[in-house]
């Protein structure tokens, strides 16, 4: 086993909770859940786990309108239809109009896959119901060819979720749950070191500082989050911006360079910049 | 061994489950959580816990049971030979220590200290504001004799480094059950979704097709449905302005997740209460009244009406004809609202105030009759009862 753990990889940087649930998740074999603030990583997290661990990663996005049975299979019936009518031969053998969905191919993988589904929250209010016994058992009923299709190896199925919906208790029973919290300064270090190792010392400190800064403005309707400091570190070394432009005793009084990667909203963008002019006022120097 | 703490979250009020305290004991049977306690608080959070708002509760009672625990698990599991543990201490040590040791008075008078030293740290963290903190005497309390207790000499930097990761409780301002989010609203909005097929046509319909393929002799005939949207129709009308600026917060949440939720929304305020006239830009309501017959006229009987308002004022402004604050009302409120409930028969009254205020407010009660006991806190659980009779 001791080879088969998941202790993040050269641009995944994880935390010990996280990398705990994922190799309970793994050497248990039960679907891990992730939720998280927007931009934290979830779904590059089954990126990375397969990336690491060395296995196939199969996706399944999910939208609104994405109902359960899709991802098992779905039964072309016009394509049927059309090829009766044209007397296609193929028609006579039903399996050939039977689409397999992402968890059916997850399952028939040769060795043991990752299996995302991203955003579950997205979906119908029923739909993690439907997938209870295809998540517990990892098997499901064809009832076109009358096949019981089961899982070759249980995929590593890795789940993620932005809280739009509740989810059912039934369903959460049967995952590991892991709350992706918003990195600390320390954590968030290493983050930016792996996506950029040449950054300068002194930039990097600036920018996270003034990006702390800004998280920490109350009342921001979106609060900027990795991804979006990890653009905004791109367009800082795009523009060469220097350190002292950003400096913390500069930043009471200026806006800091580029904030529009940061801030998305703008009534957010708006309430930053009148919270800038008030201490200006206040605070001359 | 974990039973009492299992027993112990479900009285947090916890809702873990017996599967959950199974799957913890596979993992920890397979190894997984055998180094240490920081380990096996990680491997428990993730079976046993479900849902971040309940990840500082879980903390405290984590706290609360394992105080006194550290790095060494397998004291969980039983209680360790003394003298095994004599020898794991003595092999431990160094020779330094095992001087400090002889100093005092040999290995068992340190495992007195150490025990003392325990039970104090017990007292003291009695003392503070954990809220399980009857009997501090956690079961593992006692266990302090461990291999790694033992090294309480050196004060423990990594016991600490370990009790703090719950002790920190990093996850506090996520246990908030009483506010209200847009998200929760949107939830129990939801519920009041109806579907219903409007517009232009473009989803196969499978089981019409067939059938008239099979009418046509098996040459294919396709038909289509329109595609399912919810249908649902809603009239907003909200109080604005005096009473009602305590609860601006909660209604703009409302507000925007009713927004979000309806395609068919139509809204209005009022003041106090609904007269003749109502308006949709509060800044210039003076100025653009809309007639509230017109709005009757204007909207169906199948748009389902939900006001909103604190219904506290003075009886005059709802039972009197010239009761307004504002203006002189030829017909009496009541007569107003009487003729919105006969058009719109789907009505409810959600009241910001909390139910427990209701009854001393003269105001509230002619509201409450005159809606015909169809008024619901602005709550959750308001909401959803509300939700349920709009249906």
């Amino acid at each position: 086993m001791a080879d088969n753990k998941f202790n993040g990889t050269s641009s995944y940087i994880t935390t010990d909770d996280l990398s705990m649930a994922v190799n309970a998740a793994v050497t248990l074999q039960r679907p891990i859940l992730i939720k998280g603030e927007p931009g934290t990583g979830k779904t590059q997290l089954a990126i990375e786990i397969a990336g690491s661990l060395g296995k196939p990663l199969y996706e399944w996005h999910i939208k609104s309108t994405t109902k359960a049975q899709q991802g098992l299979y779905e039964y072309d019936a016009v394509a049927r239809l059309r090829d009766s009518q044209l007397g296609d031969d193929k028609v006579h053998d039903i399996a050939n109009y039977i689409m397999r969905g992402k968890v059916w191919e997850a399952f028939d993988s040769e060795v043991q896959p990752v299996l995302l589904i991203d955003e579950i929250d997205k979906a119908d209010i029923e739909f993690p119901n439907d997938l209870l016994r295809e998540l517990d058992r990892m098997e499901f009923y064809v009832y076109e060819t009358k096949q019981l299709i089961s899982a070759r190896h249980r995929p590593i199925i890795v789940i993620t979720s932005n809280n739009e919906k509740e989810l059912p208790d039934a369903f959460l029973r049967r995952c590991f749950f892991h709350y992706i919290k918003f990195p600390d300064v320390e954590t968030m270090t290493r983050i930016v070191d792996v996506h950029f190792p040449n950054l300068k010392k002194d930039l990097l400190s600036e920018a996270l500082n003034a990006f702390y800064k800004i998280r920490d403005v109350r009342g921001l309707k979106k609060k900027p989050s990795t991804s979006e400091l990890l653009d905004w570190i791109k367009l800082l070394l795009a523009e060469d911006i220097p350190a002292e432009a950003l400096r913390s005793d500069n930043i009471r009084n200026a806006i800091p360079p580029l904030y529009g990667a940061l801030l998305k909203n703008e009534q957010d963008v708006h309430l930053f910049e009148q919270l800038v002019f008030l201490d200006r006022r206040t605070n001359p120097q | 061994m974990l039973i009492p703490f299992f027993y112990m979250l479900r009285e947090g009020g916890m809702k873990t489950s017996i599967t959950e305290l199974l799957s913890l004991h596979e993992a920890m049977q397979s190894g997984l959580a055998g180094q240490s306690v920081d380990d096996f608080y990680f491997l428990a959070r993730t079976t046993l816990v479900k849902d971040e708002m309940h990840f500082d509760r879980f903390d405290r009672i984590f706290g609360a049971y394992f105080r006194g625990v550290d790095d060494s698990l397998s004291d969980l599991m039983q209680e360790v030979p003394e003298e095994w543990l004599q020898r794991q201490a003595e092999l431990s040590l160094s020779a330094e220590e095992r001087e400090k040791i002889a100093a005092m008075g040999g290995f068992e008078e340190l495992m007195k200290a150490l025990r003392e030293r325990l039970d104090e740290q017990d007292e003291r963290h009695e003392g503070g504001s954990k809220w399980i903190g009857t009997a501090g005497t956690s079961p593992f309390g006692a266990y302090g004799y461990n291999p790694e207790g033992v090294r309480i000499g050196q004060h423990g930097s990594r016991n600490r480094s370990a009790v703090k990761v719950w002790d920190k409780r990093e996850y506090r301002n996520l246990d908030d059950t009483v506010e209200l989010g847009t998200r929760n609203i949107k939830v129990a909005l939801r519920r009041l979704r109806k579907f219903a097929r409007e517009g232009a046509a473009d989803q196969l319909d499978l089981e019409d097709t067939i059938d008239k393929t099979a009418r046509n002799a098996g040459l294919l005939d396709i038909r289509l449905v329109p595609e399912r949207h919810n249908a649902i129709k809603v009239l907003l009308c909200l109080d604005i302005g005096g009473s009602m600026d305590d609860h601006v917060r909660i209604c703009e949440e409302l507000f925007s997740a009713a927004r979000s939720e309806f395609k068919h929304l139509e809204y209005f305020y009022f003041h106090n209460f609904i007269y003749e006239g109502l308006w949709k830009d509060n800044r210039r309501r003076h100025a653009e009244k809309t007639p509230t017959l017109d709005m009757i006229h204007k909207y169906a009987s199948d748009y389902k009406l939900i006001l909103v308002g604190d219904a506290t004022m003075s009886p005059y402004e709802i039972v009197y004809p010239g009761g307004s604050v504002e203006h002189w009302n030829e017909e009496s409120g009541a007569v107003w609202i009487k003729r919105l409930l006969r058009t719109y028969s789907k009505a409810i009254w959600l009241n910001p105030e909390p139910r427990a205020r209701w009854d001393y407010t003269p105001s509230v009660k002619i509201v409450r009759e005159i809606m015909g006991g169809r008024m619901y806190p602005l709550t959750i659980a308001g909401l959803d009862e509300g939700i349920k009779a709009l249906r």
